[in-house]
């Protein structure tokens, strides 16, 4: 069953509107933080909960917020990442464009817990409909005086900036983020200091991503004991899956966590298109390693996806039929990492490159004997060498394909053709 | 001025909302975009006159992200995302269907200019796939029926004038 905590009201359309969302309960939770809450309470009960991050590393919330130090005299900021690019992820596009308000209010007590007065949120330029979304919620919030200065009479101003980006996937790493958000290129910092000491102008700042920031009203209030009693024993609440690809109800479907991964693709996405045998499944967004046909059974959580030799991720599930060919995919993914390299780290910006051009060269028949062997000794000179994960991302998904296909990409090398011909037509 | 006394104004009033100004450097470079479609020297050295920041400071960053094209492209310019999720669903086959409707190959422009198709990255519409944006909307699910009434709707635009209600 789907678990429709944050989704709850998703398909009203008058949930954008700001007297629906009060009138549903919405801001009780951010007026209870600040009227009957120390920012450290806030914090524990975070914590409490075992929220993590849902951009895709899964770091716990409230211990990223614990982090900011409590003496710093410098001004804190609170950054919500909205630039949702990892192939395979829409998800939170669909809450700043249907229940804005819901992410204003997590990033409000957010801020609240960390002593921030200017939180940001940085949404992808080429967002229009969550831009537009958010502007407009922003400003009702501000005529609500839900943001502003003095807010329910507390004594606690807060400011919140709508800040698009210029179509970047690599400003979606935190530090890159932040670089743009300053004007800067959206390169990567050199971790420590991390943001949380040293961040948005050199300041105590915290980054987290939107479907994050939304779990949190609903944990200040019902409490974390309500939260921890949804999901495993490690993997808690509730998470918002993308799934796309070769199924037959694409979308995005929220579920407790440790749902099966069958139940997503085959229950609620209706099966493989078009007759089709499943082929392989990338659960966490394209960085992911691949999952196989025989691993549908796998909890969609972080542990078990981990046993089973992938990631979590983001929770962007691509699936793809037997008409598929692995070799092309990767030449997909290959060319879009090479492309996303902000270039700072010479493995990255000179690997990928390589990378493109031999996979690019075995898909279109031109591979030769031992290329194999030299993409996984440039895989493995990328990996853990590079300041982010971007390198980790690229790398990923291609040593996958090659411990899971190889003779699919042997067939490539001796025959100079696809061993499977790829039936992806438009309609 | 190339910029309109109301982009101008929007830089300003966005500007002084941030702690450093140089963090008005995208905000600035999304106004310009959105009035003009393109980005080049002389709109970084007009915006270096309002933000006050160095016009080599707004270059460095300009070039840095692909979402604002460097030259003047057709009236829409059409995106479409060919990465995975959007790949599985025939994006590919979408690109050639437009190639052949518009009578351009990819990277071009229509002669009449009222029309220009890229290819990009992933643009988070992948439960929708295949997709593509048109300034700043997102046509989605896209079938051949769709694509030729969203074509014959904005070329119809084009020529009634009418191209800025994108």
């Amino acid at each position: 069953m789907e678990k429709r905590i944050l989704f709850k009201y998703i398909d009203d359309p008058e949930q954008v509107r700001i007297d629906k969302y009060i009138s549903r309960g919405g801001y009780k939770a951010w007026e209870k933080a600040l009227k009957q809450m120390k920012p450290g309470d806030v914090i524990e009960e975070v914590k409490k909960s075992g929220v993590r991050g849902r951009g895709g590393a899964g770091f716990p919330a409230g211990l990223k917020w614990s982090f900011v130090p409590k003496d710093s005299p410098k001004p804190r900021y609170l950054v919500c990442n909205a630039d949702e690019s990892e192939p395979g992820t829409c998800k939170d596009r669909q809450l700043m464009e249907c229940d804005p308000h819901g992410v204003i209010e997590g990033m409000a007590i957010a801020s609240y817990a960390i002593g921030s007065h200017l939180c940001f949120i940085y949404i992808r330029g080429e967002f229009g409909g969550p831009i537009r979304s958010m502007n407009k919620a922003v400003k009702e919030a501000y005529d609500k005086k839900m943001l502003g200065k003095n807010i329910f009479g507390s004594g606690y101003d807060l400011d919140l900036i709508v800040h698009t980006g210029g179509g970047a996937y690599i400003c979606g790493e935190e530090t890159a983020l932040l670089n743009s958000l300053e004007g800067e290129r959206g390169m990567s910092r050199i971790r420590p200091p991390f943001p949380a000491i040293e961040g948005l102008y050199a300041c105590p700042t915290v980054v987290n991503n939107v479907e994050t920031l939304a779990c949190i009203p609903h944990v200040i209030n019902n409490g974390a004991d309500w939260y921890t009693a949804m999901g495993t024993e490690k993997s808690k609440g509730t998470k918002i899956f993308s799934l796309s690809g070769h199924v037959k109800n694409p979308g995005n479907y929220e579920l407790e966590m440790g749902t099966p991964l069958s139940y997503l693709i085959n229950d609620l996405g209706g099966g493989v298109i078009d007759g089709h045998k499943l082929k392989a499944i990338i659960p966490g967004g394209s960085s992911t390693p691949f999952l196989l046909p025989e691993q549908l059974e796998t909890p969609l959580d972080y542990e078990s996806i981990a046993a089973a030799g992938s990631m979590l991720g983001s929770g962007g599930v691509i699936v793809i039929h037997e008409k598929t060919c692995i070799v092309w995919v990767i030449e997909r993914l290959i060319h879009f990492y090479k492309h996303e390299s902000c270039g700072k780290c010479t493995p990255c910006r000179e690997g990928t490159g390589w990378l493109e051009q031999m996979i690019s060269r075995i898909e279109h028949g031109q591979g030769k004997p031992g290329d194999l062997e030299k993409i996984d000794t440039i895989c493995n000179n990328i990996l853990g060498r590079t300041i982010c994960p971007l390198g980790d991302a690229a790398v990923m998904p291609i040593q996958s394909a090659l411990k899971l296909f190889r003779e699919e990409w042997q067939y490539h090398i001796d025959h100079g053709k696809c061993l499977v011909e790829t039936e992806c037509p438009f309609r | 001025m190339i910029l309109s006394d109301k982009s101008i104004a929007e830089i300003r009033e966005k500007m002084v909302r941030y702690p450093r100004r140089k963090s008005a450097i995208l905000p600035a470079l999304t106004v310009a975009y959105n009035q003009l479609g393109h980005l080049d020297e002389e709109i970084y050295k007009e915006i270096s006159q309002v933000i006050d920041v160095p016009t080599g400071e707004i270059a460095e960053a300009a070039t840095f992200y692909t979402m604002f094209p460097k030259a003047p492209t057709g009236r829409y310019l059409i995106q479409v995302c060919h990465n995975i999720s959007c790949a599985l669903l025939g994006a590919d086959g979408l690109v050639e269907y437009l190639e052949s409707k518009l009578g351009i190959k990819k990277g071009e422009t229509t002669p009449d200019k009222i029309f220009t198709l890229i290819t990009v990255e992933c643009l988070g519409s992948c439960a929708s796939a295949p997709m593509m944006q048109i300034g700043d909307r997102y046509y989605e699910f896209l079938t051949k029926e769709k694509v030729d009434a969203i074509l014959d709707d904005l070329r119809k635009k084009a020529e009634d004038g009418k191209a800025d209600s994108v």
